[in-house]
């Protein structure tokens, strides 16, 4: 494939491929990880978006996912926890031409980080954020998460957890989120699809990835992943196209009032009863109430669940100094010495 | 400027009836309730002194409560200035006047007031109530003992601004409010100030958006002249000529203001863009304020949702390839902790301001402290070594700031450079510098492997950029994003020296943790030796760091000229220290180390160079007086 790029004055780019995009080092997430799966979709979609290689920046925090920089032969840094967020608002600030991806974790984004994560989304920075899901802290070895389910028996909760887990992407979209999106680990041409469609939005592009961990939460997501029951757990959305799923029985999604209901098609009900997915929204209330139909009352949606177009903070940031210079002209150190009240002793 | 008919012309020329006393130095202190505006005009009066040619040095002192209750003791707000004659380094020990605008601030400010010195009261707010909220049982106004050990002024400065604004329209609170420049205004009459400054400064302030209050400050300012000029009460008044400053031009300038001059001019020099990652704290976000100001400098400013992630930002911008910085006070740093172990880590360049106040924990927001030294040295896990630079007074912060991001730069490391809220809000007279004559910072980046051009770079070479493999100060190589082929990672693991690839093997790490600390260590080749004020051996050796340098360089000129032997030096490079202070500190029999800590700087004097040496510690939230270290001084020498 060939990779031109489209910058002025730029020659022709080397085709770039997915082994391109693998470092030199050896892999050490555990054997059968949904990490690899990942790291292989990203791995093949890089290359599509015809960027040149030393563009991409990946910033991690702390926690399994987190090795993720290291295996990808880019621009990479591995930082502390939960800050991954942050550290990536100074790259793209400062950087407007790279394009800076954040791979995190469920504890790393949502509870050491929940603030940073909370803020780049309401501030629209054009960074790109994968959040690995896996329900569970794999790296210390089996605590229970900000997402593990209320009862869930860990290291750290031998009698059930007792606390309330937080959606992801409800947390995004109450935070504004322009772009919020999920996937899972082992559907490969899916995440695929949506690594590719965060990658091109503009602003804050939000993706969940539901991710085994296969060694402290083994199977936690088999319902959304298992070929012979998945249909019936998980509805995928399509922009303009009625909420329908059902592995044997063709179902859909209606509203009743406010409230989505599983209706059975046919007896009289037809697709144009049934809710149309809109990710163009404006109001962010119907990816809302998808956000909120949770395995196992409902099937659980996949895609992109909202994308719109919002300022973006960065691209605000730097029209701000474009301005100033036009207006005030280039800075000049020997003007700004002698502003304001001066005098001079003889 | 059209004035109306009603508006109180100044009269012009001296009074014949009034005598002018010409004085080498005076101490004011404004002080009232915190809405009374006594920052404003002593930030007034500062500038028209520095104009006149006095060389001036001031120390706002507020509190941290932005308005507690009218008329309290916790509400008021004091502005002490020193002008003089010659050069001075500290805003003055005792007051020669003060200007009281309510009976809480003549409580709290009293005690400072030199015997004999000058009381300006405003008598309208000495009622029962406003006494009864400073805990004066009776008017403290009839009490002998403060009439008759001060030129005591009771001046209904209520009333009459009332009468100077009347007509205007303004409602009682709004001409309540210009009483602050009739306090001014009597106050340049009684110094024999130029009211222009402020008069221009009243007009481009208020002159266009509100010329009705534009007009009252003005009248009320001439009214308060006219009444020391008229009233019988004043009879004589002071001149205190131009100081023999160096020939040059001048600025007043803060130590906040310095700051962010020197950081622009730091990017300027280097040919970088300067990022600035924050998050507000007093006393630091005058930095921030003006920074934010600078934009066609091509400063960006991110005001971050916390410490942490204002310090991660500014991680992530050191390794896009900026000058990138932060500045907070003690809370902030603490928080900021984790991040900088990071840069220190990931060996990226940038600079950590400090604007030490009061601690611990909330401690004294608004009052100023030297008490992070030690927390700037250790305060992070591991061996996480890190070099630390620290400015003398307000102008000394536009060039030590300098210095801090030349030797970020250079030794690409973090750097801690620390001021204090003594220096961030006083000011002093700054010569400006020519652009020509100040430091070049060199910032270079990689651009290819091995000095090759990156359209040469081959895919065997792509995988052999080396980011740890350093240079002879053991820098590492500064490659950024966006350069072909110079694709690597950088993390907070221990990692292999050269590659940079993550290695946790026993003696790696023990070579790495060395490494990082010769790398710092080794910055003392590559600053200036320590000067020393006085001769090279004697009695006792006064060693001070920070904003005490003033009280303590004058504490020590003045037992000098007294004959005694006593040396001063004054430390600005904390870590690594200069290579020759341990010789310095041995030609002595004693050693004094004033701090505004409980002795910190002590602590590590000792420890380094096992000297015997003694601390003096004031733990007040305020600056030393010159004649508490003389007294020490004097203490040390055996009472001479």
């Amino acid at each position: 494939m060939s990779t031109e790029t489209s910058t002025a004055g730029a020659a022709s780019l080397p085709v770039l491929t997915a082994k391109d995009f693998a470092s030199d080092q050896e892999i050490r997430w555990c054997p059968r990880c949904g990490d690899y799966s990942i790291l292989a979709q990203m791995k093949k979609v890089l290359p599509g978006l015809k960027i040149p290689r030393e563009k991409f920046v990946f910033v991690s925090g702390i926690g399994c996912s987190s090795r993720f920089p290291y295996y990808m032969n880019t621009y990479g840094m591995h930082t502390i926890h939960g800050r991954a967020p942050a550290i990536a608002t100074g790259i793209k600030v400062s950087r407007p031409d790279l394009q800076v991806w954040v791979i995190t974790g469920d504890g790393d984004a949502l509870s050491i980080g929940g603030n940073h994560f909370m803020h780049v989304v309401r501030r629209n920075m054009d960074l790109k954020v994968v959040l690995f899901n896996n329900q569970i802290y794999g790296l210390t070895k089996g605590q229970y998460s900000p997402t593990s389910p209320r009862g869930q028996k860990t290291k750290s909760t031998p009698m059930g957890s007792v606390d309330n887990p937080l959606t992801p992407l409800s947390v995004a979209i109450g935070s504004e989120a322009t772009f919020v999106a999920r996937s899972v680990d082992v559907d490969i041409k899916h995440l695929s699809a949506i690594l590719e469609r965060a990658a091109a939005h503009k602003g804050t592009a939000f993706v969940e990835v539901y991710q085994d961990c296969n060694v402290f939460n083994t199977g936690a997501f088999e319902y959304a992943t298992d070929k012979s029951i998945k249909g019936d757990h998980v509805v995928y959305l399509e922009h303009g196209k009625p909420l329908v799923f059902g592995n044997k029985v063709k179902k859909g999604i209606r509203l009743n009032s406010m409230n989505p209901e599983i209706v059975e098609l046919g007896k009289g009900i037809t697709e144009d009863d049934l809710l149309f997915h809109d990710e163009k929204l404006a109001e962010p209330s119907l990816a809302f109430l998808l956000a909120r139909m949770r395995h196992p009352e409902f099937p659980e949606p996949m895609g992109v669940f909202r994308a719109v177009e919002r300022p973006i903070y960065d691209h605000d940031v730097n029209s701000q100094i474009d301005a100033a210079v036009a207006k005030q002209g280039e800075g000049d150190l020997e003007s700004l010495f002698n502003a304001g009240d001066t005098w001079v002793v003889e | 400027m059209a004035s109306t008919a009603a508006a109180p012309e100044t009269q012009s020329g001296p009074n014949p009836d009034k005598k002018i006393e010409q004085m080498e130095s005076v101490v004011i202190r404004f002080c009232g309730d915190s809405g009374d505006g006594m920052q404003l005009v002593g930030n007034q009066f500062m500038n028209t002194s520095a104009i006149l040619g006095n060389d001036v040095s001031t120390l706002p002192d507020f509190p941290a409560e932005i308005r507690a209750p009218a008329g309290t003791l916790a509400g008021v707000s004091g502005y002490q200035l020193n002008f003089s004659s010659h050069d001075i380094f500290t805003p003055g020990d005792a007051v020669d006047t003060l200007v009281a605008m309510n009976p809480a601030a003549l409580k709290t400010n009293i005690g400072d007031l030199k015997r004999g010195g000058t009381l300006i009261i405003n008598e309208d707010e000495f009622e029962t109530g406003n006494l009864q909220k400073a805990g004066y049982a009776s008017n403290p106004l009839e009490d002998s003992k403060i009439v008759s050990n001060y030129h005591v002024h009771r001046v209904p400065m209520t009333r009459l601004t009332r009468d100077a604004v009347d007509g205007l329209g303004l409602s009682l609170k709004e001409a309540d409010r210009c009483k602050n420049f009739f306090s001014l205004g009597l106050v340049y009459w009684l110094y024999d100030r130029d009211r222009k400054p402020t008069e221009d400064e009243i007009t481009r302030k208020f002159g266009k958006k509100n010329p009705k209050y534009a007009e009252a400050n003005l009248r009320a300012l001439r009214a308060g002249f006219n009444y020391g000029f008229s009233t019988e009460a004043f009879t004589t008044h002071y001149k205190v000529p131009p100081a023999k400053l160096p020939p040059g031009k001048y600025k007043k300038i803060t130590g906040n203001e310095a700051t962010a001059l020197g950081l622009v001019t730091a990017a300027r020099l280097a040919g970088k863009n300067l990022f600035y990652g924050g998050y507000p704290i007093t006393p630091a976000s005058d930095i921030l304020h003006e920074l934010a100001m600078m934009k066609n400098f091509h400063v960006r400013t991110f005001q971050a949702e916390d410490e942490i992630a204002a310090i991660s930002s500014v991680v992530g911008a050191a390794y896009a390839g900026e000058l990138a910085i932060t500045a907070s006070s003690g809370p902030g740093i603490c928080l900021k902790g984790e991040a900088i172990g990071l840069g220190i880590m990931m060996e990226l360049p940038m600079v950590i301001v400090n604007v030490q106040r009061g601690g611990p924990s909330t401690g004294l927001p608004t009052k100023t402290e030297q008490s992070d030294l030690l927390l700037c040295y250790f305060g992070r896990n591991g061996d996480s070594p890190i070099p630390i630079v620290a400015a003398s007074g307000p102008g000394d912060c536009f060039y030590m700031v300098q210095e801090a991001m030349r030797i970020a730069v250079e030794f690409m490391t973090p750097v801690f450079f620390l001021t204090d809220g003594y220096i961030a809000n006083g000011a002093e007279p700054w010569m400006i510098p020519n652009v020509k004559d100040l430091k070049p910072i060199k910032v270079q980046h990689p651009e290819g492997l091995n000095g090759q051009s990156p359209d040469s770079v081959t895919a065997e070479g792509q995988a052999g950029f080396l980011p740890y493999k350093r240079d002879a100060k053991l820098a590492r190589p500064w490659a950024i994003p966006g350069t072909k082929g110079l694709e690597h990672r950088v993390g907070g693991l221990e990692k292999s020296d050269v590659t940079g690839n993550v290695d946790y093997s026993p003696a790696n790490h023990h070579h790495m943790v060395m490494t990082r600390c010769n790398k710092v260590a080794g910055i003392a080749d590559h600053i200036p030796l320590q000067d020393i004020d006085g001769p090279e051996s004697g009695d006792l050796l006064v060693i001070s760091w920070g904003g005490t340098c003033g009280a303590v360089r004058t504490a020590v000129r003045q037992c000098q000229a007294e004959g005694k032997s006593v040396s001063h030096v004054h430390m600005k490079y904390m870590n690594p220290m200069p290579k020759n202070l341990g010789d310095i500190i041995r030609k002595f029999k004693k050693v004094l180390v004033p701090e505004l800590n409980t002795g910190q700087l002590l602590l590590l004097l000792r420890a380094k160079f096992l000297v015997d040496a003694v601390g003096q510690n004031k733990i007040q939230g305020k600056p030393f007086l010159v004649n508490e270290v003389v007294d020490k001084i004097n203490d040390m020498l055996g009472g001479k």
